[in-house]
């Protein structure tokens, strides 16, 4: 059988398990689907399916495992790390659909919901009875719950509550074969291996997820925010530190670097100070007379490591004034430049300085700005490299000067992806992070879930060959990094 | 972690001799929690030599520790910089070691509030079955590059391989600790606890033996007080317990040295168990024969009992759970609740990925892993 035969063979038999509507295969309906946020890489998929029962979906998957399919599947498509790129001999399996809240426990602070809910949707639903889910990606009003379970999605807040893994009790789903499959529970933990940490973070490779049971936590009856500004980066990021050291986890800790500030303001008038070389903000959240003590013990530490202006929120309505800004900085760079590439790596905290300063260098070296927005309690890296994608030249040199800020991350000490996953993009810092041996474990552990290779097939754990040929290019350009690495 | 440690070539050079040669391993610590699991069997693959602290910094909250390190030199080293293991990990007997607490993956009254050991790990080297020392995760708090290996080892009971060095986040000691205690009934205690649970107040732990409720709050001095104040008055008879005594309450139920956990040779002879199970903290009381101990807010109910392995099982399994025999004269029920077709199934392959010839702790977790 020809290629063009097998697929419509394929497309009649799927057409047997779906209404009309909800497979898309024609270019024009497929389009929208070709790219994920990471908006650089785009692929055309064979078809897109928007299945809207369990059932359906456990037939698709039966279908492409006996014809050897390959299956991309995709939430909200905000992530910014190509993890949903369409493969072009696959399905690309929309959960838009499951996007029901199945049931809010307000005694037991659980929710149990579909996997194609928005992650402010389960907050929005768990408000009425005083609780929240607390992971809160700056996407949130879009991104979905499935989405954010396949990346272990974080936040803002997630410095003092946790990633999605800590808030994530259970999911429920299938294996690339079509069985269904739990992994945890409602209860604190499940017999035997923890598969469930294993499939959070794992980027689609592992298992398809419809339902996920999360934490919810009561909602602080107060939060205030300080923004302190500082005159050189190393004073704020020796403040990170100090606030640490000094026993205390603020609900949030972010920086932003002066043109970052700048491109922010411009965006939603928050009232950031202009002339700082980086501002952070800091927040407390808890009790009225908790929050009352942290701040002081805050501001103390701030003022002590130099800060030359400190702003408290007075309000709730100065409070989110404050974090507009942050929670904006993506969009807001799209109003500086034509486009720009956002990294996601993580650092040691104490070395937050030392990268800002070698950001510079590399703006220099590459010749590209770049705006820095930190989750800086985290260690966390948002560099936003300023490029026009147009430029096939601006491009190649914005794609080395990522590759150079994350490979500088894992020599300090830290990793190629904090929160926004490798998908695509990290494939070759993947190379320079883990051993061959690291990686070959990877694909077995890959294999132990999905033998046949068949979910999002390509992504996360590059292939021996791929790395080989990314060492060989670092040689060319004559600076290999990591000679002590095995390379095969 | 070095390759060209001599104590890390030896024990690479012990797994290769036993991969060649199919000999099992059984790898192990300070023996505190061998009745645990199913019954080691295998040649000691002694990890204490692997021992000390690689890296602390107490501003970056992370501690690095090779698997042999005791907890009790662990904990005393945070304690000094004013930090700790948030989790509480039990410690049964002295000597216990660090790599057998992320191998046991238990956790101690903390855990429904703060978190559980696999919450804290954040990086970890492994040798595994081929004699590869791999290291995934790191050291830094959020890591999503690759799978999340170190969390899948956590509480693998040493199947996947040997751990020899493991990064865990800490946290500052809570400025305030207060515990109070209630007379209350099963049913009346349980739906409490989900009403506290369900408001910002600064629960740590709680625990329920013989009609009498324990809770002990952490956090801020202020909240710790207030909340303290304003639950002793929320139910008759509630009262501030001494610091000291309550001390010793939270050591004995997390180290299990409370009489609750202790059995005379003559209790085991009759055939009574201690069983753990793990169910939301939503399910009603159990109605189970034998004597209870509540922990996490109803998650975690501990029983001593003389009922067959089935009822236990069901009792969790109708609940949404799953019961662990703990403590037994013998374990031919199993000592984890056995897994369905799927799971096992990926079980198996998880195994043969990663220690392929099984010589890592073969039948700890389950038979023929």
């Amino acid at each position: 059988m020809t290629d063009i035969a097998r697929q419509t063979d394929f497309l009649t038999a799927l057409a047997r398990i779906l209404p009309a509507g909800a497979i898309l295969a024609r270019r024009e309906d497929t389009a929208p689907y070709e790219c994920d946020g990471l908006t650089a890489y785009r692929e055309s998929p064979l078809c897109v399916v928007l299945p809207d029962t369990r059932a359906q979906i456990e037939a698709i998957l039966k279908l492409c495992h006996a014809q050897g399919v390959p299956i991309v599947a995709r939430g909200a498509g905000t992530g910014l790390s190509g993890g949903a790129l369409p493969h072009p001999r696959g399905v690309s399996l929309s959960l838009a659909k499951f996007n029901r809240i199945l049931k809010v426990v307000p005694l037991g602070c659980t929710a149990v919901v579909e996997s194609g809910v928005r992650n402010l949707a389960i907050s929005e639903a768990a408000a009425p009875f005083g609780l929240y889910y607390a992971p809160d990606p700056s996407s949130q009003l879009a991104c979905t719950i499935g989405g954010n379970v396949a990346e272990n999605a974080g936040g803002v807040h997630c410095l003092k509550y946790g990633l999605t893994v800590h808030n994530v009790l259970g999911v429920k789903g299938f294996m690339a074969n079509g069985e269904s499959i739990e992994f945890g529970s409602a209860a604190l933990d499940a017999a035997g291996l923890d598969l469930l940490s294993a499939v959070i973070g794992s980027e689609g490779m592992l298992a398809i997820v419809t339902e996920v049971t999360v934490r919810l936590i009561p909602q602080p009856q107060v939060a205030r925010c300080i923004m302190a500004s500082y005159a050189d980066v190393e004073s704020a990021g020796a403040a990170v530190a100090s606030i640490i050291a000094s026993g205390i986890i603020p609900a949030g800790l972010e920086l932003m670097d002066k043109r970052m500030t700048a491109a922010a303001e411009a965006f939603v008038q928050a009232g950031y100070d202009l002339e700082a070389a980086a501002i952070l903000l800091c927040e407390s959240d808890g009790t009225e007379i908790e929050v009352e003590e942290e701040i002081g013990r805050m501001i103390t530490v701030l003022r002590e490591s130099g800060a030359t202006r400190i702003e408290v929120s007075t309000s709730e309505a100065q409070r989110l004034r404050f974090w507009s800004g942050r929670k904006n900085a993506f969009p807001a760079s799209g109003g500086i430049s034509p486009d720009y590439m956002c990294m996601d790596s993580t650092i040691p905290r104490k070395r937050l300085a030392q990268m800002l300063r070698a950001i510079e260098g590399m703006e220099q070296k590459y010749g590209l700005g770049c705006v820095n927005v930190f989750h800086a309690g985290d260690g966390n890296l948002h560099p936003l490299i300023l490029y026009d994608a147009s430029d096939p030249e601006q491009r190649r040199r914005c794609e080395l000067f990522g590759a150079d800020i994350l490979e500088t991350s894992v020599r300090m000490g830290g990793t190629v992806t904090g929160e926004h996953g490798v998908g695509v993009e990290k494939l070759n810092s993947m190379c320079v992070q883990f051993s061959g041996a690291e990686r070959e474990q990877f694909l077995r552990l890959k294999a132990a879930f999905d033998p046949a290779g068949l979910l999002n097939p390509g992504k996360v754990i590059p292939s021996l060959q791929r790395c080989a040929e990314y060492g060989k290019m670092h040689v060319h350009h004559g600076m290999l990094p990591f000679p002590e690495l095995p390379r095969f | 972690m070095r390759s060209g440690d001599p104590e890390l070539s030896r024990l690479v050079e012990r797994v290769q001799s036993a991969r060649a040669g199919h000999i099992a391993l059984d790898i192990q610590g300070g023996g505190s929690k061998h009745f645990y699991a199913e019954l080691p069997r295998g040649e000691p693959l002694d990890m204490r030599p692997l021992a000390g602290i690689s890296s602390y910094e107490p501003s970056e909250l992370v501690v690095t520790a090779r698997a042999g390190t005791t907890l009790a030199e662990l904990e005393s080293v945070l304690a000094e910089r004013g930090q700790c293991l948030a989790f509480e990990p039990p410690r049964w007997a002295p000597g216990c070691t660090v790599g057998g607490m992320i191998a046991a993956g238990l956790s101690g009254p903390s855990r429904a509030s703060a978190g559980a050991v696999r919450d804290f790990t954040l990086g970890l080297t492994l040798l595994n079955g081929y004699g590869e020392v791999l290291t995934f995760g790191g050291q830094v708090m959020k890591n999503v590059a690759g799978y999340d290996v170190s969390r899948l080892v956590t509480g693998s009971w040493g199947v996947l391989g040997a751990i020899c060095e493991v990064s865990i986040k800490v946290l500052p000691m809570r400025p305030a600790v207060a515990t109070l205690g209630f007379s209350l009934d099963e049913p009346t205690a349980l739906a409490l606890l989900l009403t506290w649970g369900a408001r910002p107040l600064p629960l740590h732990a709680s625990a329920w033996l013989d009609g009498r409720l324990t809770v002990r709050l952490a956090g801020a001095r202020a909240a710790v007080e207030q909340a303290g104040k304003e639950l002793c008055a929320a139910v008759p008879g509630g009262e501030l317990l001494g610091q000291q005594d309550a001390g010793h309450w939270w050591d004995s139920i997390r180290d299990h040295h409370h009489a609750f956990f202790a059995f005379t040779a003559a209790e085991r002879a009759r055939g009574e168990c201690l069983w753990r199970l793990s169910v939301p903290s939503t399910s009603p009381p159990l109605a189970l024969a034998g004597q209870q101990l509540i922990e996490w807010g109803g998650a975690l109910r501990w029983w001593r009992t003389e009922a067959p392995a089935a009822a236990m099982r069901a009792a969790a399994a109708n609940a949404g759970g799953h019961a662990t025999l703990v403590r037994a004269a013998e374990k031919r029920a199993g000592a984890f609740a056995p897994l369905g077709a799927s799971a096992m199934r990926i079980h198996r392959g998880l195994k043969a990925a990663f220690d392929p010839a099984g010589i890592f702790n073969p039948g700890r977790l389950y038979a023929g892993l």
